[in-house]
């Protein structure tokens, strides 16, 4: 096959003094060669210890109760920790969410990613450093002669951000975790840093896992989506489909309340909140907030279902409905 | 009287390395970053003020300057009618409960070694005599309003997703009823409903306590509902200053018709100005004289050698461009 990435059933907890907190619950996930795949959902509701678990970056008190990652055919778990290290820095690369906090304080930002290149790449100090110089030229960090010699406090946010992106690109990765790598940019940076990704994408058919909240982002360049809902994948389709026929009540409700600038914004938080993930009620955990609740979706977790081709659902007021109209 | 006064701010980090040095040898200046140069406003009582600009344009540092994590260069920040922008630690403190801030990266300020609890009753053990039932009290209030479960109270910031922390942030900034908040990027991680009701708090706060805003947002969509005024940066100056109705329909400065002019509408039929910039993003750290959009704006002419200064061409608007008066119609 060419699935790049492929997530099975994967479960991840952590031990608190209350129980556990499901932040991940039996989740399956797919994304082919050169395939972008939008990962969007409510704040909270486990896409980042999604990426973290692929990292295998889950550390005590969290545990990856079930589930497995391939990568390009390779079972991850099975790896041991020192090829794993390999396979971080060069195959498969990620933009953390909080890139200030992710990058080394006390090196220079030029620094951090030649370094990165001499490991992970073999290049000389030299070629390096030109690369490098070459990776901040693309994510628009003007004057890149000089920025390369300051340390990221120095650096806006923004900065950072591209600084962290560049680093994950430097490496041409097989697949790249990217955790909201357009906040905090201007829309046309934010553009360029998109341009950059589909051409990784599409000349080295790197696959990318996109985690935003901006469904602008979603709906200019990912080919795919799946949505999160308290720890849970509730629907994933091709993009035009999601955007069209959204299927759950969740994606409904984030669908119609995305933000125009050439429209006089609407604000419809969704009433009610997200249930806790310690001891979450056993049935749909939307069940709380959603308006086509019925007794049954209070009793067993809804099942994935096929609600159009390569479009699947878990909503068992979806299925009631599907014959209707 | 505004709340908030800003006059002619200014704030210069000097690029140390290799190059500080060298030019200290030589008993020249230390080359300097210009982040912030004369940047002027004011924001009134109740007023949400819209900050925007380009990524490094230097809005997060007029923030710092302004609650005063960072001492500026030169100018004045008047907070109801007092000099702040020369106090220390010590003789700031009386105003750190009015004035607030909700931080654009908020992992990094959040404290790693408090829980949640402890970090948003610590803002009202400093500034109010509420005693521990009534803080536990107003604490669970809190965090309700930004949609945070009460289970999440005895963790740690690192034990948070990245829109949780933001709103431990958010509820931490209001807890003790401040009367100015700067907010540098609030609701950057959050989804589209908590944002929508993140933005709903902020709102009553301000019609029902009168707090006023500098609202900081790449988010132009939200800067459009919140703010009463936006102020445009570019480069660490202020280029035009405006009523936001009047700044969304027409777009007077060519930076902020180009900003508004890259906003991505998803709808075919929208009618929209074509208006881009050419060239590289200039840094500021080897400023050009003159209009420092120059190297990139389609309209530039020999006049914009010299810097054009930020003018009222009607009233509440300003602009700094020398060719703005033959843009308007
Ligand atoms: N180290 C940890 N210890 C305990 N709980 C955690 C830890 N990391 C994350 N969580 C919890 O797991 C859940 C999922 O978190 P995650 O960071 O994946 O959310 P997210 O979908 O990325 O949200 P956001 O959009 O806000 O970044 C959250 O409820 C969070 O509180
Ligand atoms: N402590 C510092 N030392 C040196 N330079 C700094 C420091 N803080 C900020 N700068 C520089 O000041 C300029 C403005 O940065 P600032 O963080 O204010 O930008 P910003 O408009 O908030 O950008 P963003 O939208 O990316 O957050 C940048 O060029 C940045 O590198
Ligand atoms: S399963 Fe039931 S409660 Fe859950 S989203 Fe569907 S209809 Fe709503
Ligand atoms: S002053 Fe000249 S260069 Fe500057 S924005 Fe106006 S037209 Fe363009
Ligand atoms: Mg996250
Ligand atoms: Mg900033």
């Amino acid at each position: 096959m060419t699935e790049m990435l492929e997530i099975s059933d994967l479960t991840v907890h952590f031990q608190i003094n209350q129980g556990a907190i499901e932040a991940v619950d039996h989740i399956n996930l797919t994304i082919r060669r050169g395939e972008i795949l939008g990962l969007v959902g409510e704040s909270g509701s486990g896409k980042s210890v999604t990426s973290f678990a692929i990292l295998r970056l889950i550390r005590p008190p969290g545990r990856v109760v079930s589930g497995s990652v391939h990568f390009d055919g390779i079972d991850l778990g099975s790896l041991p920790e020192e090829q794993m290290r390999r396979m971080r820095g060069a195959k498969i690369a990620m933009v953390s969410q909080t890139p200030r906090t992710a990058l080394n304080p006390l090196l220079t930002v030029g620094r951090q990613i030649s370094r990165l290149l001499m490991v992970h790449a073999g290049l000389s100090t030299r070629e390096a450093e030109k690369r490098m110089l070459e990776m901040l030229r693309l994510v628009r960090i003007p004057a890149p002669e000089k920025r390369a010699n300051q340390y990221p406090h120095q650096l806006s946010g923004g900065m950072c951000q591209r600084v962290m992106i560049a680093m994950a690109l430097a490496t041409s990765p097989q697949l790249l975790l990217a955790d909201e790598p357009t906040t905090g940019l201007d829309v046309s940076i934010a553009a360029k840093i998109l341009d950059l990704l589909r051409e990784l994408s599409a000349k080295t058919g790197a696959a990318i896992m996109l985690v935003t909240h901006d469904l602008g982002v979603v709906a200019d360049i990912c080919d795919r989506v799946a949505v999160m809902h308290a720890g849970q994948v509730v629907e994933c389709a091709p993009v035009r489909e999601l955007f069209h026929n959204p299927a759950h009540p969740y994606t409904k409700a984030l669908v119609r309340s995305i933000p125009r600038v050439d429209r006089d914004v609407v604000l419809e938080p969704i009433p009610g909140s997200v249930p806790s993930l310690v001891n979450p009620p056993s049935g749909c955990r939307y069940a709380g907030r959603c308006e086509w609740a019925m007794d049954r979706c209070r009793v067993s977790r809804p099942p994935m279902v096929e609600a159009a081709p390569g479009h699947v659902v878990a909503c068992y007021g979806f299925e009631e409905r599907r014959g209707t109209c | 009287m505004a709340l908030v006064e800003i006059r002619d701010l200014q704030m210069h980090f000097p690029l140390g390395g290799i190059s500080g040095t060298l030019a200290r040898l030589r008993g020249r200046d230390e080359p300097v970053l210009r982040a912030v140069d004369s940047v002027s406003f004011d924001v009134e009582a109740g007023e949400t003020l819209g900050l925007v600009g380009e990524s490094g344009c230097g809005k997060s540092t007029v923030a710092r300057c302004l609650v005063r994590l960072l001492k500026p260069t030169a100018g004045s920040v008047r907070y109801a009618g007092k000099e702040i922008a020369t106090l220390d630690a010590q003789t700031m403190r009386p105003f750190r409960r009015d004035i607030q801030m909700v931080f654009q990266d908020p992992t990094a300020s959040l404290n790693p070694r408090l829980s949640v609890r402890s970090m948003v009753e610590e803002a009202l053990t400093l500034h109010t005599k509420f005693d521990a039932k009534e803080r536990r009290a107003r604490v669970e209030e809190l965090m309700q309003e930004v949609g945070l479960g009460r289970d999440l109270l005895d963790r740690y910031p690192h034990e948070l997703s990245g829109g949780q922390r933001q709103r431990v942030n958010i509820a931490r900034a209001i807890a003790t009823n401040p009367r100015f908040v700067v907010l540098d990027e609030p609701t950057s991680a959050l989804d589209v409903s908590l944002r929508s009701r993140a933005i709903l708090l902020l709102e009553k706060l301000r019609e029902h306590l009168g707090l006023s805003y500098l609202f900081i947002s790449h988010d132009l969509a939200t800067v459009k509902y919140l703010a009463s005024r936006v102020a445009v940066m570019y480069l660490g100056s202020i280029v035009e200053l405006s009523d936001t109705r009047d700044l969304f329909a027409k777009p007077l400065h060519p930076y902020t018709r180009a900003l508004l002019a890259a906003v991505p509408v998803p709808d075919p039929d929208a009618r929209r100005d074509d208006f881009t910039l050419a060239g590289e993003i200039p840094s500021p750290i080897d400023v050009a004289t003159g209009c420092r959009l120059r190297g990139r704006c389609p309209l530039a002419k020999p006049i914009c050698a010299e810097k054009p200064p930020l003018k009222e061409i009607a009233p509440g608007r300003f602009v700094a461009c020398h060719l703005v008066s033959e843009l308007s119609p």
